[in-house]
């Protein structure tokens, strides 16, 4: 019989069992969607296309209530889903083949989705999906985004629990259940100890190369200056060196082929010979990945920073280089001085002979710079002179600095020389360091970068590819490396004010920044991006260790970090807790009175039963104590009229009135007189 | 789904309970839900990789992800703190159907409780919401077998809002039950002959009388019912009116004049005679061994009768 009237419920709530089930599967698709979107841009056409089908059957099966794929089939398209992602990566685990696999089968899901135990479970995928995208980019905006899609998901695990949620409510309590968990979360994000490395190793993504690359071919660094990403933020303690000291050094070239500038072979193992000189200062840097080897610097550092999982060294040349490419976002601190001596001998020996005759070194061709050059040499008093002799040419003659300088010849100095004179920095350093060697100066090129744009709302600087540069060093005896800069006697502006108060009117790099007034919206923004990368993505062991120890001396050690974990997250629960919780509220006074009342009556041996309505207890007890009929029966009048009826204070009075008035009891009554229903 | 009873403390066993109870949070345990064991285990794959790839977003979000999960079973405690339960009384069902308790459940707060449910280990309510301030009925199905007056035992009063993840329940042990009548004799034998009286009619056509009974006996009875008076094949309130308006007849349902003889046959057999009569407008009196109700018509000679024959042989 039981069986039949459950059958009896079901036919009844027919129709709208219907509209519910297509309420429930939107509460479903919408988050899964609002995840997978931004999935769908790496995802295989064929996965994103088939789980968009398979969310239309599903909407289609929740509004005829009839699944239209059957078991055979579902079991086909799950089994054809696998061998897909098994064609298209190799594998099904993993970042890529993982989570491909789990889009797919989160549409398939779909199709035999009934029930809030399913609908949960398939919103746990959408969890797992949600973090995995931050596998491909950490950015502001994707953390933004993939806020609200957490919010679309935790209002869709609220929904299964409700046969018909509304909307609004249910995103206000996923909103609310949020905002409640997230000092929660900031807590054991800053104190949940970080390892230094993988627990078992990852192959990494290969990401394309940029930034300086050890090699100077014509239009190399002009399509770095024209690309405008960013390189590196450096921020400076103290006093901030002037512009022509901030020389961010790069690979240095030593070997030119008439057409590049490479160091070919690498210089041999030497020791760097090299005296700061004044005081040192101290900045922090924070370069981007760029899959290179090098590290930028600026001036001879004290002390080589540790950099974990990446032994670095500090070549002859003033060259940091580093053992592995540089995959992801680093961030190092450094004490260098600006000003020093750098040279290549032992002590106060003459330079090495082998370095000498390498910096010396030139292919054939460019007869027409050679001629200038030996007669420089031959009406020079030193070398101090010819090198003089070459700034002056440049800063006298009619030289300019364009980034779309005419295309060169064969024999590019000579072209460039006494030819087409337009340039930026790689064909000034060039030809200058040519001039040099061929009047018997040895000379190199050093690539890096220069200037940087202060952020004055930060108090750093970003330095990105436009400050990319190319610049000279000559060996003078007894002063040892000495930098001199070619493009700073043509365009003097490209040194103090970077690149784009160097180039002509009309020719801009980056037009993103060509609109004035933009500009300190830019900044802010790169400030916004600058503490997002330092504090949220580049929270790394170390950054944990130095933010806890600023904090507290005593939270640098585990001990420290467990309690304040363990102390926090209690303290942040009882807070959350208790304006959470509902305190004991008063009763209703009514209520109260009435279990006086049956407290009084209780005693008197007439117990009330869980079940009894008020007129029925009434009865029996006055049943059990005639002498007080009409008391009860008054008492329970009044009662009802102030918890159920029109009662107002006056009839809550007469009760409380009415039940203190009961007479005291006299004696214990025989408790066979109590009955039950 | 599968109903359980749900756990409680073995050294702080719940109490068998009068009047309204107060759930404290003293009263109420909370655990994770099985969806709650998958969601923290998929915590775990999240933070193992986080910590393999450091990605310090992974750890935020799986960080947040748990304490969203932690702030949800406060909210679940909440849906059930503060309330007031109170025992309603229950209809009386004949066995084989199912009695259906309904504890009535107040919210004093200010707050919305939301999908609050009853458990049992023989089955289970519809979850229910509460409006803040207000009051609702929660109705808990129990198959009752045997007549008799049953008590349905330990229940709990749980909650598993907002978000599935954990379970928050009180296990409660309300004095309350429900009046069993026995199962009706399932063919209908035509009734004993009257005793004495000049109307000699005996009540004659069992299947007419069939009909009309089930029309009298319960007026405006809850839809569990339909399937008994579906056996009987649907009633008229014609027939009814008509022996409404008839003369009634005296008549005596013997324990000794039943063709069964065991006494739970017996006791159906009666039970039967008892509705059929009634339903036939008959004045009719119940004889068992030791008790002897005397003729007399109308709901409440019923009602003592089917409670006699439900309270038969035990104790109260």
């Amino acid at each position: 019989m039981a069986r039949f009237g459950n059958a009896g419920l079901l036919l009844l709530s027919g129709p709208g069992r219907a509209g519910k089930e297509v309420g429930a599967t939107f509460w479903l698709l919408g988050p899964m969607f609002l995840v997978l979107a931004p999935h769908a841009q790496r995802l295989p056409m064929w996965i994103s296309l088939s789980w968009l089908v398979f969310a239309l059957l599903c909407i289609v099966a929740a509004h005829t209530g009839r699944q239209p794929v059957g078991r055979r089939l579902k079991t086909l398209l799950v089994l054809a889903g696998v061998a897909g992602v098994l064609l298209q990566y190799g594998t099904v685990i993993g970042p890529s083949g993982g989570v491909a696999l789990l889009a797919f089968l989160s549409g398939a899901k779909l199709l035999e989705t009934n029930g809030a135990r399913d609908r949960l479970g398939l919103l746990f995928i959408g969890c797992f999906l949600l973090v995995a995208q931050f596998l491909e980019g950490q950015s502001l905006f994707t953390a933004a985004y993939m806020t609200g899609a957490a919010l679309a998901l935790v209002a869709g695990m609220i929904a299964t629990q409700r046969p018909a949620p509304p909307w609004r409510a249910t995103f206000a309590l996923a909103a609310r259940l949020m905002a409640q968990a997230l000092p929660l979360a900031l807590l054991v994000f800053l104190l949940f100890p970080r390892l230094g490395g993988p627990l078992w190793h990852l192959p990494q993504p290969v990401a394309a190369h940029s930034g300086l690359s050890g090699r100077m071919s014509p239009g190399d660094i002009s399509e770095l200056i024209l690309s405008d990403e960013l390189a590196f933020r450096a921020e400076f303690e103290g006093p901030v060196p002037p512009a022509s000291l901030r020389y961010w050094r790069g690979p240095v070239l030593w070997d030119y082929d008439g057409r590049t500038w490479h160091t070919d072979p690498a210089l041999r193992e030497d020791r760097l010979e090299a005296t700061g000189l004044g005081r040192p200062l101290r900045y922090s840097l924070t370069l981007e990945p760029n899959q290179q080897r090098w590290l930028p610097l600026l001036g001879l550092p004290t002390q080589l920073p540790v950099l974990p999982g990446n032994p670095t060294r500090l070549g002859v040349d003033l060259e940091w280089q580093t053992g592995e490419p540089i995959t992801q976002r680093l961030r190092y601190e450094i004490e260098a001085y600006a000003e020093y001596r750098l040279e290549n001998r032992h002590g106060d020996g003459p330079p090495i002979p082998a370095l000498r005759e390498r910096a010396l070194a030139l292919p054939d061709g460019n007869p027409r710079s050679r001629g200038m050059a030996r007669a420089w040499r031959g009406t020079a008093v030193n070398d101090v002179a010819i090198v003089t002799r070459a700034l002056a040419l440049f800063r006298t003659q009619a030289f300019f600095y364009t980034l779309t300088p005419p295309r060169l010849g064969a024999w590019a100095v000579d072209d460039f020389l006494f030819d087409s004179r337009r340039g930026f920095c790689e064909h000034y350093a060039s030809a200058f360091v040519f001039l040099m060697r061929a009047a018997g100066v040895p000379a190199r090129v050093v690539s890096g970068y220069q200037g940087g744009e202060l952020n004055p709302l930060g108090n750093y600087f970003i330095v990105r590819g436009r400050d990319a540069h190319a610049w000279a060093e000559v060996w003078l005896d007894g002063q040892g490396w000495v930098r001199v800069d070619p493009t700073a006697a043509v365009a003097p502006a490209r040194v103090e004010s970077g690149v784009e108060a160097a180039l002509p009117p009309g020719e801009h790099p980056g037009g993103e920044f060509a609109v004035a007034w933009l500009r300190p919206l830019h900044l802010g923004w790169d400030l916004v991006n600058n503490r997002w990368n330092l504090w949220v993505l580049g929270y790394n062991q170390e950054r944990q260790h130095q933010f806890l120890a600023h904090l507290t001396p005593l939270m640098a050690r585990w001990q420290g970090m467990a309690w304040a974990l363990g102390l926090g997250a209690t303290a942040l629960l009882l807070v959350v807790g208790v304006a959470i919780l509902p305190r004991k509220t008063r009763r209703d006074p009514a209520s109260r009175e009435c279990q006086r009342f049956c407290r009084a009556l209780a005693h008197r041996g007439i117990v009330r039963g869980a079940a009894e309505a008020p007129e029925d207890y009434a009865r029996r007890a006055a049943g059990g104590l005639p002498d007080l009929d009409r008391e009860i029966h008054q008492i329970t009048r009044l009662y009802l009229a102030c918890r159920y009826g029109p009662g107002g204070e006056d009839d809550l009075r007469a009760l409380r009135r009415a039940i203190a008035g009961l007479p005291p009891r006299h004696g214990r009554r025989n408790p066979t007189q109590q009955h039950r229903v | 789904m599968p109903s359980a009873a749900l756990p409680y403390l073995p050294w702080r066993k719940p109490a068998t309970e009068s009047g309204p109870v107060y759930l404290g949070s003293r009263r109420l345990y909370i655990l994770p839900t099985r969806a709650g064991l998958v969601f923290s285990l998929l915590l775990l794959g999240l933070l193992i990789g986080a910590i393999n790839y450091g990605v310090s977003l992974i750890y935020f979000f799986t960080f947040w992800l748990a304490a969203i999960a932690v702030m949800g079973m406060l909210h679940t405690q909440r849906n059930l703190s503060g309330l007031l339960l109170q025992g309603c009384p229950t209809a009386p069902v004949f066995a084989g159907e199912s009695a259906c308790f309904k504890l009535r459940v107040a919210n004093s707060s200010r707050r919305t409780r939301l999908s609050l449910g009853l458990r049992h280990g023989q089955g289970q309510g519809e979850t229910r919401d509460l409006a803040a301030g207000g009051e609702v009925l929660l109705e808990l199905p129990l198959p009752q077998a045997e007549r008799g007056w049953k008590t349905p035992g330990r229940f709990a009063i749980y909650s598993e809002f907002p978000l599935g993840l954990f379970r928050c329940w009180s296990v409660l042990d309300l004095d309350w039950g429900v009046l069993v009548y026995p199962r009706p004799a399932a063919d209908a034998l035509p009734l004993p002959a009257t005793e004495a009286d000049d109307d000699a009619g005996v009540a004659s056509g069992s299947e007419g009388t069939e009909f009309a009974g089930l029309r009298g006996y319960q007026p405006g009875d809850p839809p569990r019912r339909i399937a008994w008076k579906a056996s009987a094949r649907g009633g008229e309130t014609l027939l009814t009116k008509q022996f409404a308006s008839g003369v009634a007849r005296r008549l005596y349902l013997s324990w000794w004049r039943t063709p069964e003889r065991d006494p739970e046959g017996r006791l159906s057999r009666l039970t039967r005679w008892v509705l059929d009569a009634h339903a036939c407008g008959l004045c009719y009196g119940l004889e068992l061994p030791g008790r002897k109700l005397p003729p007399r018509v109308g709901e409440t000679h019923l009602r003592q009768c089917l409670e006699a024959l439900a309270r038969y042989g035990q104790v109260r």
